[in-house]
């Protein structure tokens, strides 16, 4: 067998193949001959083919009618139900499909039985002839000499400096699609006002939230008193405000030296949003003190003061430092100490300065 | 009539008024000439051309349906109170978006059939993009002259997942919330700028009151004016290269066989169209997507249990789960010179999209460059015979799999009652051996196929007639092949290694001996076609015969 190119002009060696000696390969029989489908020679078939793609256009109407009906008969008025909805969504679909699967199919049909099916064969032409190739040349080259572009470099120059400099107030007038971050993702509602604890409170009614209600065993989700009062950037200050209140037995928690005083009686509140890309860690397992973020499955250990211990997330939640007031409501002592969130350029940054 | 014409030959005139019309209009743009070229252009046939036409045909469907919505849908953040008959949602604060999103599902008539249309419309769309991509890739399509096309159809795939994943954003519910909430921690990850990005996006602090209406932006005008430019180019080219055609009797690469467009082609693709629309249709009335009520209108704080991006997405998500943030003591985020890198996200997100999309724009001319091959290609391969680039493929599907499969961990880990702990680690390990083990047995059933495609060519195929000789032995009779099907068989091109070439200084370089190397890898493994005089040799008994091998000839 030819393992390698014969070398022939025709194939120039640039790939060799194996059989490709003429005498060694099957030679091609050309296009297998025609076979005559049923409705070609025999009328009857002809005459059922074109009753079929009849019933198939037919059933079209019949779909654009159900699909007129189901529109024009079904009320949707304030007193409707979800069942009416779903009846009249599966008419207009059922509508649809009819109208166009008839539509669709019959002429597909009439396509492959009636229409001649003699395949043919056309020749394809080289895309580029080398005349074109050399006419386009030329042409290319007459341009450039009559912009005399070679002979002027100066005008050259000055040209590509402006183009090259023509784009930059396109770009810049962009620089209002938002502002500078500055250390806005610092800060959260939490920090003290005036001196005044700030309360925590449940989400999303915002009352405030006793010692004693926290039991044992339970979960609460809280944002900080006055989120709810807000009119402007209220989402924004709850998507990063939000957090995790729980109370576990004293002696399971764990904490690190200057965090003793950040919980009471067991209740410990961290921030809810994952320290991986931000979704809300919302899942308490409550036998094993593990929380998990249902989006990327991070797991944080609560008797170890929530660091990772499965998943992609790499810090631990933030705590927030928590007290009772006078009238045993549930306060934060101070802002996080860090930026809750997922990481960006500048936390390390802002944690520093936050702790300074 | 014409007396006044100057011209020599007397004008044509029209017998009919619709003929009398069609000249008036030919006459001013030539209409003859287009209808020359192309009313009789020959297009060949095969079912598995069909998925571009699904992509083409969906994407028009789009078009429709969301201009439909975008008559209803409100872009805006302000805060409204929900005063529409779905009662469960009354009264809830939430923002225009969603309202109006609501109000589309469930006050204007037909407004869920044609959001759930739109819907289907663009999941369809994206997968058929992508199998259409798959058979463009592993029967070789993309070789020369098409390599622009190819990588126009790689921008066209990244174009259809930007412009679903902002729409899929625009009704500002719950789940899409938490999926642009991921995008923003994925931004921010970014080093240096990333923090910039982030506030620019948003317009500030996420999720801030511009988001939805930029991607609106982006989702009804940009990114489709964008795909649209692409599909031009796409379909002028194949116009130009004229479509690529299977092996088989009686097609080269010099011809084209199949339908002539007029009637049977234009009657086929018109007709598909339909059937498309219809199949969306039905999808539309009987399967629920997105059912946005149920997901409650967007709130940083909540978020529900299995949350998963749309599919197209799902690789990239899958991919955030499957990197561990921490191991042992080693943490993937860590300070340099007081900035954060967090790798833990950054590379996830990055990386594995990025390997995918470069080795898909790159791969035909890394393929051109292996095997030298610079002649115009029209005939397409069959998957196994190409077994390395059919395993390539392969492997790198399969990678893609594994991530995709990962963005369901949590999914799969409550269907199937197994730890989801377990899940994660056994796609990690997946994650890097699952394309290894595609890739080698890839490479093994195609040349599998290959030898058994040889077995028919020269044995004939198996009738199931159990013939005894005269001396007892029973034998199955062989009927043999007619000689189209044959050629069908044998058909094909069955390269060998090309070694390593000295360049005109008489040196070689150790680029080219590198290149040596991969063309041995390609086609170290091979099996040549079978040839009339092993047909002839053996009477249609015959052993495969490998590359190499010396030939083996059974005495019967």
């Amino acid at each position: 067998m030819g393992n390698h190119s014969d070398g022939s002009p025709n194939h120039s060696g640039t790939v060799a193949t194996a059989g490709q000696n003429e005498v060694e390969k099957f030679q091609d029989p050309g296009i297998p001959p025609h076979r005559l489908r049923l409705a070609d020679t025999d009328p009857k078939a002809a005459k059922r083919a074109e009753r079929q793609v009849a019933i198939l256009f037919g059933s079209s109407v019949v779909g654009t009618v159900i699909f007129l009906v189901a529109y024009f008969a079904i009320d949707l008025g304030d007193d409707s139900t979800i069942a009416t909805i779903r009846l009249q969504n599966a008419l207009l679909g059922v509508g649809t499909a009819f109208a166009m699967l008839g539509i669709g199919t019959g002429i597909v049909h009439w396509a492959k039985a009636l229409m001649p099916d003699h395949e043919v064969s056309e020749e394809r032409h080289p895309i580029r002839t080398e005349d074109d190739r050399q006419a386009a040349v030329r042409i290319v080259d007459d341009i450039v000499e009559e912009t005399g572009i070679k002979r002027r470099p100066l005008i050259r120059n000055t040209l590509l400096g402006a183009v090259a400099l023509a784009p930059l107030p396109a770009l810049a007038v962009f620089g209002d699609l938002g502002p500078r971050p500055d250390n806005k993702l610092a800060h959260t509602m939490w920090a003290p006002q005036e001196g005044k604890l700030k309360r925590l409170t449940r989400d999303p009614d915002g009352t405030p939230i006793k010692a004693s209600d926290v039991t044992i065993g339970s979960a609460f989700h809280v944002i900080p008193e006055g989120l709810n009062d807000l009119h402007e950037g209220k989402l924004n200050e709850k998507a990063k405000a939000v957090v995790l209140l729980m109370r576990l037995d004293p002696s399971s928690l764990n904490p690190s030296a200057g965090r003793e005083n950040w919980g009471y009686n067991g209740i410990v509140a961290y921030s809810k949003i994952c320290t991986h890309v931000g979704c809300p860690v919302a899942l308490y397992e409550q036998q094993t003190h593990h929380l998990l973020c249902p989006c990327h499955q991070s797991t944080f250990d609560l008797t170890q003061e929530c660091k990772v211990i499965f998943g992609p997330a790499s810090r631990p939640l933030p705590q927030l430092p928590i007290a009772v007031d006078d009238e045993g409501y549930l306060v934060a002592t101070s802002d996080f100490n860090e930026p809750v969130g997922p990481s960006y350029w500048e936390r390390d940054e802002h944690e520093r300065s936050i702790n300074s | 009539m014409s007396a006044a014409s100057t011209a020599e030959a007397p004008a044509y005139v029209a017998n009919t008024k619709v003929g009398r019309i069609t000249d008036f209009v030919d006459e001013r743009v030539g209409g003859s000439g287009i209808l020359r070229e192309f009313g009789r252009k020959v297009f060949p046939d095969h079912w598995s051309f069909m998925f571009g036409e699904v992509a083409l045909y969906s994407f028009v469907i789009l078009l429709m349906s969301g201009t439909f919505l975008t008559f209803f849908f409100d872009p805006s953040m302000a805060e409204t109170h929900y005063n529409g008959s779905y009662t469960p949602l009354k009264n809830v604060e939430m923002s225009v978006a969603f309202s109006s999103s609501l109000d589309i599902s469930f006050d204007v008539r037909g407004g869920l059939f044609m959001r759930q249309v739109h819907h289907w419309a663009a999941l369809l769309f994206v997968a058929s993009l992508g199998v259409h991509m798959l058979r463009v890739f592993f029967t070789g399509a993309f070789r020369k002259p098409r390599e622009m096309n190819w990588v126009v159809g790689g921008v066209l795939l990244i174009l259809a997942m930007a412009e679903g994943f902002t729409g899929y954003s625009l009704p500002d519910d719950l789940l899409s919330g938490n999926g642009l909430r991921i995008i923003d921690g994925v931004i921010k990850s970014i080093p240096v700028i990333g923090t910039y990005i982030s506030f620019f996006l948003f317009g500030g602090e996420f999720p801030g009151t511009l988001i939805i209406s930029r991607l609106y932006t982006l989702h009804i005008l940009l990114v489709p004016a964008l795909i649209l430019l692409m599909i031009v180019l796409h379909l002028f080219m194949v116009v130009v290269h004229k479509h690529t055609q299977y092996p088989g009797p009686g097609r080269n690469d010099g011809n084209v066989v199949g339908y002539p467009l007029g009637p049977v082609y234009a009657a086929k693709a018109g007709g598909f169209f339909f059937i498309v629309f219809g199949v969306i249709a039905l999808m539309a009335g009987f399967f629920t997507i997105n059912p946005i009520w149920n997901y409650g209108p967007y709130d940083p704080s909540p978020v529900s249990a299995g949350t998963q991006p749309d599919w197209y997405i799902g690789f990239v998500d899958g991919a955030l789960r499957l990197m561990p943030g921490v191991i042992g003591d080693f943490h993937f985020e860590y300070v340099i010179f007081g900035h954060v890198l967090t790798l833990n996200v950054l590379l996830p997100a990055l990386v594995p999209a990025g390997i995918i999309f470069t080795v898909l724009f790159m791969y035909p001319w890394i393929e051109r460059w292996i095997t030298k091959d610079n002649r115009e290609h029209h005939v397409l391969d069959r998957p196994r015979n190409a077994p390395t680039r059919t395993a390539i493929g392969v492997a790198g599907f399969t990678w893609y799999c594994v991530m995709w499969a990962a963005a369901g961990s949590d999914l799969i880990a409550t269907h199937f009652h197994v730890a989801l702990n377990d899940v994660t680690y056994w796609l990690r390990a997946l994650f890097f051996l699952g394309p290894i083990i595609a890739f080698v047995v890839t490479k093994r059933v195609a040349l599998a196929l290959q030898r058994k495609d040889r077995e028919i060519a020269l044995h004939g195929r198996e009738t199931g007639r159990i013939v005894r000789l005269p001396h007892g032995e029973f034998i199955e009779v062989h009927a043999p092949l007619d000689e189209y099907k044959r050629y069908k068989l044998v058909g094909f091109e069955s390269p060998v290694p090309l070694p390593a070439v000295p360049n005109e200084h008489g040196v070689v370089t150790r680029k080219e001996n590198r290149r040596a190397k991969l063309s041995q890898w390609f086609f170290e493994d091979r099996v040549a076609p079978a040839t009339p005089a092993e047909l002839e040799a053996g009477h249609g008994h015959h052993e495969a015969v490998e590359a190499g091998e010396a030939q083996k000839t059974l005495s019967h």
